[in-house]
């Protein structure tokens, strides 16, 4: 029968997430301390807060009205009879309704996505890029970013050791972007981000990482988040070229994570697709260069993740290829209806003039400028704190804060066996009930240490954060030796934590 | 750049779908009605899929209005709705993060709704025990059935991975097996004896696997798809013993369970079976259930909820379970609330259980009735004939084509079936899937057909066929 020994070595090669051993231990502990009130003990928090990932709605954001509305009527057509909605909203539920196999919700749909959506897609991409071309056939739908990716990766996937196929990954990069490639059996090329530059991308730190890798395995593609997750760089014009430029020198697919593009607040900034760059950029690139681009329903503004879609765009694919992402597709069928009607609704939202514009634009610019906001806030507080160091983000939904540690915990986390950020975040969170996203680092000669703070949070959660980690010193202070910081004495005065020795 | 040769090697070898094909032809013939271009039919009847509402079944009006208020929580304070829908969903929402589906939940699905699934088990199973931490829910029943093989396969072993499947069997899950590096071991189900699954042919199988893979997994559908057989527990023993024997692991698709017609027929879980055994059987023979939302009588497809059971497994092994099924975040909310509503339907003394009872009684009736007619008509044409349907959402009729058929359709580069399916939909606006999509014995040829339409659909389509395989017999004769 089955016993260890027989996992899949794959699966059992399948890297363990800090961020789900941590997650388990911050269930737990909510647990305990939801038992302790009740028996009237004295806890140092209340509550735990978790500000390690983006989840809006759990952060107590609302949903968008429009949306909940118009699937709502999806869901219940007997809606579309009475007057308790708007009449906008009716319209839209119906027209969904009628792209809808039997008119239900339950029914299946094509494997990579339903015409009308994939449609509208389509044409939301061209309004986005000011008029460059975009075609249905090459969108497809999938149950979000994990999935989407994980169906081109597989298609990449082949060889062993070091023929085994290969991805430049950015350094930070999504905590869940590993385990990912483990799954499909390939190899992770590191790429370090500059953040001395606020995390930009480094041309020659792209060629430096290549080499090194085709060493161990053979690059096919290279990764990259825009805006970053969770560094919070928005790339310029510039930067996405010289990207392109090298994708194509050296033969790489591009997989470009376009996620929180509707979330960019550095000021002077905006989005600017990788694909519009491409297509702006001489033929020889915008006829060859091959790209795909990922988008899905857990965007800042609609925090829709539950739902479950999301697409890629495919440029520059070979068709026979584009057969097999459909192929792949099919064994599948997992992108829920109401996932692919909210994706229809996220990319042709109210426009003016449309009764449900007013409430709808009041939304998003809510969102938008607590974003705005709480990127501010936080990294100047924790900029200021003492053992920490925050580049400023420029878009996105999370801060990448650094920690110095002390020798001393990074000695502690190596007899525990667990990585140094990873004790940290423990720390902090046994402490404190605040549980932050331990930083990635993979693979790093010189190692440093950071932490992920979701700010896509209600402005009280945030101070409330905030608050927690500036407090009085704890035992992770106790455990530090007598402190070097003289340049800091001053906040050192003011009794801020602060982990540095 | 990126050929197609230079794609992996597992994913080239799938095979491609049939339905491409016909889905296309299907869609030109849809506009060409709408464009008002003369034809024979009005409308096309669709029964490819196992999808009751595109077929035209009404969707359940409890779980449309749960739904809906677990989307738009206003609708829950408004007066329209029923005390208990709205009960029940304020108590969905409440097992929510932030209170809305928008919110990741836990990776095994929301805590409370994992545990009304494991009650519904012990219910269902006359009082076998259920631990929720064996259950886990997936975006629809295939999803889960790939996590669980991903487990068991390696794709890098020599000789590779083996799965026993069932012959005929949907393309869908051997192709996901051989996505995964596996080999699909095929057992054939005994047509004559309206599909049964016989030991012996379990034995041969494995038999034949000897020196080209290493089976690991027996994979069984119960009720069956696309032979609509219901295991006997005399069956299930067997089968049991034969996986204990040559340890193999047992994967039972049990997503039709609430589908059985057959007078004599009844469905009994795989897991209750095991339990019913006793040891040192029920504590040793490793088990993986699948059920889903989107057959029986929610029929709710689009929705993507689906469960694994799983029994037995060492606890380490289970770990990595976990590890895969967290790679996807977590199924989808609304997918996991219609399990809820599966495993806890409305009772009697509710507000919406007359309403619910008299839907879903109409489904039952409606399904046995064209589970009758499609034998009658089917078995009285030349050509064609049909075993009873026990269980499921389908009939398998077979195919007696003549010898000019079968030459005209590889003079055409298709399988014969598949011709006839093509000139079934061209002609008489019927659109079926054709046996060739069920890696079915050589030589045999079948169509497999969705009965979960309403009665008046069931009786176009037996008419259209009728005439259309009238023709047909004529023409090639």
């Amino acid at each position: 029968m089955s016993s260890l020994q027989q996992v899949n070595p794959t699966v059992r090669g399948i890297r363990a997430s800090a961020h789900t051993r941590l997650h388990r231990l911050a269930t737990h502990i909510a647990q305990d301390i939801t038992q302790d009130i009740t028996q009237g003990a004295l806890k140092p928090f209340k509550e735990v807060i978790d500000v390690s990932a983006g989840d809006p709605h759990t952060a107590g954001f609302k949903p968008v009205t429009f949306v909940r509305q118009v699937l709502a009527a999806c869901l219940l057509p007997r809606l579309l009879e009475e007057e308790t909605l708007p009449l906008d909203v009716r319209r839209r539920a119906q027209r969904l309704l009628e792209a809808c196999e039997g008119g239900s919700v339950g029914s299946y749909t094509a494997s990579s996505g339903m015409c009308h959506v994939r449609q509208s897609i389509a044409e939301f991409i061209v309004r986005r890029d000011v008029g460059v071309p975009s075609h249905a056939k090459d969108i497809f739908i999938s149950s979000g970013l994990q999935r989407a990716l994980m169906v081109f990766i597989k298609l990449l996937a082949g060889g062993q050791e070091e023929t085994r196929v290969g991805v430049l990954t950015p350094v930070p990069c999504p905590h869940t972007l590993p385990a990912l490639l483990d799954e499909a059996r390939l190899a992770l090329a590191p790429y370090r981000l500059a953040e001395g530059r606020r995390w930009a991308v480094d041309v020659d730190e792209l060629h430096r990482a290549l080499k090194s890798a085709t060493e161990r395995c053979k690059p096919r593609a290279i990764y990259i988040s825009n805006p970053g997750n969770p560094t919070g760089h928005v790339q310029d014009r510039k930067s996405i070229e010289e990207v392109i430029r090298f994708a194509a020198a050296e033969r790489l697919l591009l997989l470009v994570d376009e996620v929180y593009q509707d979330s960019v607040y550095g000021p002077g900034r905006r989005f600017i697709s990788y694909k519009r760059v491409l297509f702006e950029m001489d033929g020889e690139y915008s006829d060859t260069v091959e790209l795909v681009s990922f988008h899905s329903l857990a965007s800042a503004h609609m925090g829709e993740g539950g739902l479950m879609a999301g697409y890629m765009e495919l440029v520059n694919i070979d068709p026979e290829v584009m057969h097999f992402v459909d192929t792949m597709l099919c064994t599948d069928i997992s992108t829920p209806v109401t996932g692919q009607l909210a994706l229809d609704l996220m990319v042709d939202p109210p426009r003016p003039g449309d009764l449900s514009f007013d409430t709808y634009s009041q939304e998003i610019l809510l969102t938008r400028a607590v974003l705005s906001q709480n990127a501010q806030r936080a990294q100047e507080f924790l900029n200021d704190l003492p053992g920490m160091s925050c580049q400023p983000a420029m878009g996105g939904i999370y801060l990448y804060p650094r920690l110095h540690l002390s020798p001393h915990i990074i000695e502690k986390a190596k007899t525990l066996k667990v990585e140094p950020e990873d004790l940290y975040c423990q720390m902090l969170l046994e402490e404190k009930g605040v549980l932050l996203g331990a930083g990635c680092q993979y693979g790093e000669t010189a190692p440093s240490y950071h932490l992920r703070l979701c700010i896509l949070v209600l402005p009280d959660t945030l101070e409330e954060v905030l608050a927690r980690l500036a407090s009085p010193p704890s035992t992770v202070m106790a455990a530090l030796p007598a402190r070097e910081g003289r340049r800091h004495g001053e906040h050192f005065v003011t009794h801020q934590w602060c982990p540095l020795c | 750049m990126f050929a197609i040769h230079e794609t992996s090697p597992n994913v080239r070898n799938m095979k491609q779908l049939q339905y491409a094909v016909l889905a296309k032809r299907a869609s030109r013939i849809k506009e060409e009605i709408r464009q008002r271009v003369r034809k024979p039919f009005k409308d096309l009847i669709e029964v490819y899929w196992g999808d009751p509402h595109r077929g035209g079944v009404k969707p359940l009006t409890f779980v449309q209005q749960v739904l809906a208020a677990c989307v738009y929580p206003q609708l829950v304070d408004s007066d329209e709705l029923p005390v208990d829908v709205r009960q029940r969903a304020e108590l969905l929402l409440k097992g929510c993060a932030g209170g809305s589906v928008g919110s990741y939940t836990a990776t095994q699905g929301v805590p409370q709704i994992v545990h009304r699934i494991s009650e519904f088990i012990t219910r269902r199973d006359g009082g076998a025990p259920c631990d929720p931490e064996n259950i886990y829910i997936s975006p629809g029943s295939q999803w889960g059935l790939m996590n669980v093989l991903n487990v068991l396969v390696d794709a890098e072993a020599s000789p590779r991975a083996g799965v026993l499947t069932p012959r005929p069997c949907y393309l869908t899950s051997n192709q996901s097996m051989v996505a995964l590096g596996a080999v699909a071991v095929p057992y054939d189900l005994c047509e004559e004896r309206g599909w049964e699954l016989r030991v012996e042919e379990l034995r041969r199988a494995l038999e034949s696997a000897e020196g080209v893979c290493r089976p690991v997994a027996l994979y069984v559908i119960n009720p069956g798809n696309p032979a609509g057989h219901v295991q006997s527990r005399k069956s299930m023993r067997e089968v049991i013993r034969f996986v204990s024997e040559n340890r193999l692991f047992l994967l039972a698709d049990e997503v039709y369970q609430d589908c059985v017609y057959g007078e004599h027929s009844e469905f009994v879980s795989y897991k209750r079976v095991l339990t019913e055994m006793g040891p040192p059987l029920s504590d040793t023979v490793e088990l993986a259930s699948f059920h889903s939302a989107s057959k029986g009588f929610m029929g709710e497809c689009g929705l993507r909820g689906g469960y694994v059971e799983l029994v037995n497994l060492d606890p380490a092994v289970m770990k990595y379970i976990y590890t895969l099924f967290s790679a996807d975040s977590c199924a989808p909310v609304l997918g996991q609330f219609a399990l809820d509503l599966l495993a806890k339907p409305p009772q009697p003394g509710d507000p919406s259980y007359p309403l619910y009872k008299e839907e879903t009684q109409r489904i039952r009736s409606t399904l046995v009735r064209n589970v009758k007619r499609v034998f009658e008509v089917v078995n009285s044409l030349p050509g064609l004939c049909c075993q009873p349907v026990e269980g499921g959402a389908f009939a398998f009729p077979r195919l007696h084509l003549p010898p000019k058929a079968i030459r005209r359709a590889e003079e055409m580069g298709m399988q014969p079936d598949m011709f006839y399916c093509t000139r079934l939909l061209e002609e008489a606006g019927v659109l079926v899937c054709p046996g060739c999509e069920f890696e079915p014995k050589e030589g045999t040829y079948h169509f497999r057909c969705c009965i979960m339409v309403p009665e008046d659909v069931m009786e176009e389509l037996l008419r259209r066929l009728t005439s259309f395989h009238t023709q047909f017999m004529t023409d090639f004769s």
